[in-house]
């Protein structure tokens, strides 16, 4: 693991690049604008890896531990990778009863992923939720920002090949 | 093109064509709420059809911040008269040009209609909504494009901050913001003047002015609405703080979600550098000034003082210990000043006016007004600036026009996560710090939501303790386990496993984590819980005794038969055949409540 933290050459050096760039420009204390290259550097990567955080540390001359610090305390910092879309399965109660689970199932098993964690491809995150208060539409499905209900597990297959296909709102 | 004094600034408000020019000018709402209900293609949209009947020369089209009736948008003020249309949907456009613009005839069926008197209203300023409501920190949002500075100086713009450099010492102004009787807006209605007169006393080569713009209450949008509204008015404000409180810089710490409301401040600043308004020597008095934009990531305890600063350093955001008072020791060790946005808005207003003009606003105690976001159970949802003193009455059922359907309002909820619930004996007690104080609630940033009779005061107080423990920051331990073992006591009542013990726990536990938590997130996380368990014990009590029901069932009188229940429930559990009444099954009902929702005959019974 701690290897694997200090290699960085499996970073893309272009976007490397740029945040030296950001980081060169940067005027007075460069520590304290820790939160702003973090930023900086999480729309170019879309996430922020160990290595990435450790690159950012010996950039700006403090200890790797801080910035790790700083990277898990605010909630908009990401230190997984999130795919293209972001699939939610709602696992309240009635959702689960409807088969939720079943549903989770299959979405993890065609996107070749595993919970939580980005497909290979960088298309999907899936994960599960609280109930999302749609119970009359249960099981209930999100897809970004769309809403499917009353997902049956066939139809599960034709929706997650759409948004593979990159046809956007497939209902 | 730099003003260099008061008398230029003048001239240059003067010279500024006047609306009057043009005979129709079209206020098109691009606040938060109407943006997500498309009214910048609505803007798109009109701007197209003026240019295509070219309408250019009698037509002014103004993209304004919040309108504030967010429940009614998309909002369109035409202006001189005022007729505004609510809830416009793109397609209503063409009519409105057509109608409206060509042919000089109103689009009735666009008009709002007052729900009580079932009356059409044209004019915004005759709605109940607006009537009663009193603008200082809101002034000019709504009104003016916040993108344009031209707007701003065309409402008095930047004289304060010019008259203040010409004629006042610092002493001067902390002096009239202390006579004004302002307070703090964020929450802890402290002496706005007396924080100024605090880090003005202390001597220091460096000092800081800091706008706490870190509105994280779920609810709350009346700083962002500021910012999107009207940003020039929060930079002069900066700028006059800064020279009061002797700080050559100025840090606005805003939440990098506002993202809307960092363009429209990053452009007024360039634009008021642009203007010598800020920079060196603003007003050729020798004072210099600059503002920095800091961004937030995503956390609630940032709005804390003391964390937001160390947040601004670069660093986790968590509270540290006062005193030293970040008057004495704020960012970077050096004496700063954090005001709120909304306190910070009500600044101009007062140098302009006057310290006694304020003064004569409001309570003994709290002067000025105060803006609350209403939601909730209620008809008008949206932003309401009203003088302190108001009472709840009159924000819910005057301006926020009662129940939508006439329901019974049992309680509304103050001051979000922090704050606590006020129940119907108390609505007619006027509104300011020390009265809600009394009771057992606080002003928070303003969040007001309204709960009607089928509220579930348990579930509701559960609700804003899952958002507490989550934000804990984890310095404290009463705070970081505390929060979430209450919050696991709440879970269990509601799941019906709990025990008459768990009362008593959940009451110690809350006072406990009150009394040894450093900072305000802890020291007042457990007020939802412990307000709504000294105004609503019974129905904690139901849930400890496990006396509450908590299935659906049907009242068979009401009931027609007509299966929607029925497809609609996830665990079938309804039975009956067409036109016949049917039943709920209780041991398999979840209380999902989706039954309830399509019954057309009110004839499912909530638990």
């Amino acid at each position: 693991m701690r290897k694997e933290i200090l290699d960085t050459s499996t970073l893309d050096s272009d976007g490397l690049k740029k945040i030296d760039a950001y980081i060169d420009n940067l005027s007075g204390n460069k520590e304290e604008q820790l939160i702003h290259v973090l930023h900086h550097a999480q729309q170019i990567f879309g996430y922020l890896p160990k290595n990435l955080q450790w690159y950012i540390a010996k950039q700006l001359d403090m200890p790797s531990a801080k910035v790790n610090g700083v990277v898990t305390f605010y909630s908009l910092f990401s230190e997984e990778p999130r795919g293209k879309y972001t699939v939610s399965v709602c696992m309240g109660t009635a959702c689960f009863v409807k088969g939720a689970e079943k549903v989770l199932d299959r979405i993890l098993e065609l996107t070749d992923s595993q919970k939580g964690k980005m497909s290979d491809d960088g298309l999907f995150t899936v994960q599960d939720v609280r109930c999302i208060g749609a119970c009359g539409l249960a099981p209930v499905v999100t897809i970004n920002e769309k809403v499917y209900g009353n997902v049956k597990i066939n139809e599960v297959d034709d929706i997650i090949r759409r948004y593979k296909r990159g046809e956007k709102h497939a209902s | 093109m730099r003003v260099e004094s008061l008398d230029a600034l003048k001239k240059w408000k003067d010279n500024i064509p006047s609306p009057d020019t043009k005979t129709i000018r079209i206020l098109a709402c691009a606040g938060t709420s109407c943006l997500s209900s498309d009214s910048d293609l609505i803007i798109e949209r009109l701007k197209e059809q003026i240019e295509k009947h070219s309408l250019d020369t009698k037509v002014e089209l103004v993209r304004t911040g919040c309108v504030r009736l967010c429940g009614q948008g998309p909002l369109l003020l035409m202006e001189p008269e005022e007729i505004t249309y609510v809830k416009v949907h793109l397609d209503d456009v063409d009519e409105i040009v057509e109608k409206h613009l060509l042919n000089g005839e109103t689009v009735e069926r666009l008009l709002y209609t007052d729900p009580k008197r079932n009356e059409i209203i044209k004019a915004a300023k005759n709605m109940d909504f607006y009537k009663k409501q009193k603008r200082i920190a809101l002034l000019n949002c709504g009104s003016i494009d916040p993108w344009n500075i031209e707007h701003y100086v065309q409402n008095d713009g930047y004289e304060a901050l010019a008259t203040v450099l010409a004629e006042n010492s610092p002493q001067d102004v902390v002096d009239i913001i202390k006579e004004s009787g302002l307070r703090g807006r964020g929450g802890g209605g402290f002496s706005t003047g007396m924080k100024w007169g605090f880090t003005l006393q202390e001597k220091s080569d460096e000092k800081y002015m800091i706008c706490n713009a870190d509105e994280g209450d779920p609810g709350a949008f009346m700083d962002r609405s500021i910012i999107e509204g009207d940003p020039h008015a929060l930079i002069e404000a900066m700028v006059i703080g800064g020279y009061a409180t002797g700080a050559k810089e100025g840090l606005i710490y805003i939440r990098a979600e506002y993202a809307t409301s960092i363009e429209p401040l990053r452009k007024a600043i360039e634009d008021a550098r642009e203007y010598g308004f800020l920079g060196e020597n603003i007003f050729n008095s020798g004072f210099d000034f600059d503002l920095e934009i800091k961004l937030g990531a995503g956390a609630f305890v940032c709005g804390e003082e003391t964390a937001l600063i160390h947040s601004m350093e670069g660093q986790r955001g968590e509270p540290s210990t006062k005193p030293p008072f970040p008057s004495q020791k704020g960012y970077r060790g050096k004496p700063s000043t954090v005001n709120n946005v909304e306190t910070l808005a009500n600044i101009p207003v007062i140098l302009r006016k006057g310290a006694k003009w304020f003064s004569s606003i409001g309570t003994e105690e709290s002067k000025g007004t105060k803006v609350f976001a209403l939601a909730g159970n209620v008809r008008n949802i949206g932003l309401v600036e009203v003088p302190m003193g108001t009472t709840f009455r009159e924000i819910v059922f005057e301006i926020g026009g009662g129940h939508p359907d006439g329901k019974d309002i049992k309680a509304i909820q103050i001051g979000g996560p922090s704050g606590g619930v006020i129940t119907e004996e108390y609505f007619d007690t006027p509104i300011d710090y020390d009265s809600l104080d009394s009771i057992g609630a606080m002003m928070g940033s303003g969040g007001m939501i309204v709960m009607d009779e089928d509220s579930d005061m348990v579930e509701i107080a559960k609700f804003y303790l899952d958002f507490t423990q989550d934000e804990s920051c984890g310095k404290c331990t009463p705070c970081r386990i505390g929060t979430k073992r209450m919050y696991e006591i709440l879970e269990r009542l509601t799941n019906m496993e709990g025990d008459p013990d768990d009362l008593e726990r959940l009451r110690t536990l809350g006072e406990n984590i009150q009394s040894s938590s450093l900072c305000g997130l802890g020291q007042s996380a457990p007020n939802p819980v412990l307000s709504t368990m000294e105004y609503f014990a019974e129905e904690y009590e139901a849930y400890a005794y496990r006396t509450k029901k908590t299935k659906y069932s049907v009242d068979p009188e009401k009931c027609i038969g007509c299966t929607k229940c029925k497809r609609v429930c996830p665990t079938d559990c309804i039975s009956g055949d067409v036109r016949q009444a049917h039943t709920i099954d209780e041991s398999e009902c979840i209380a999902c409540g989706a039954c309830y929702d399509v019954c057309p005959k009110d004839a499912i019974i909530k638990p």
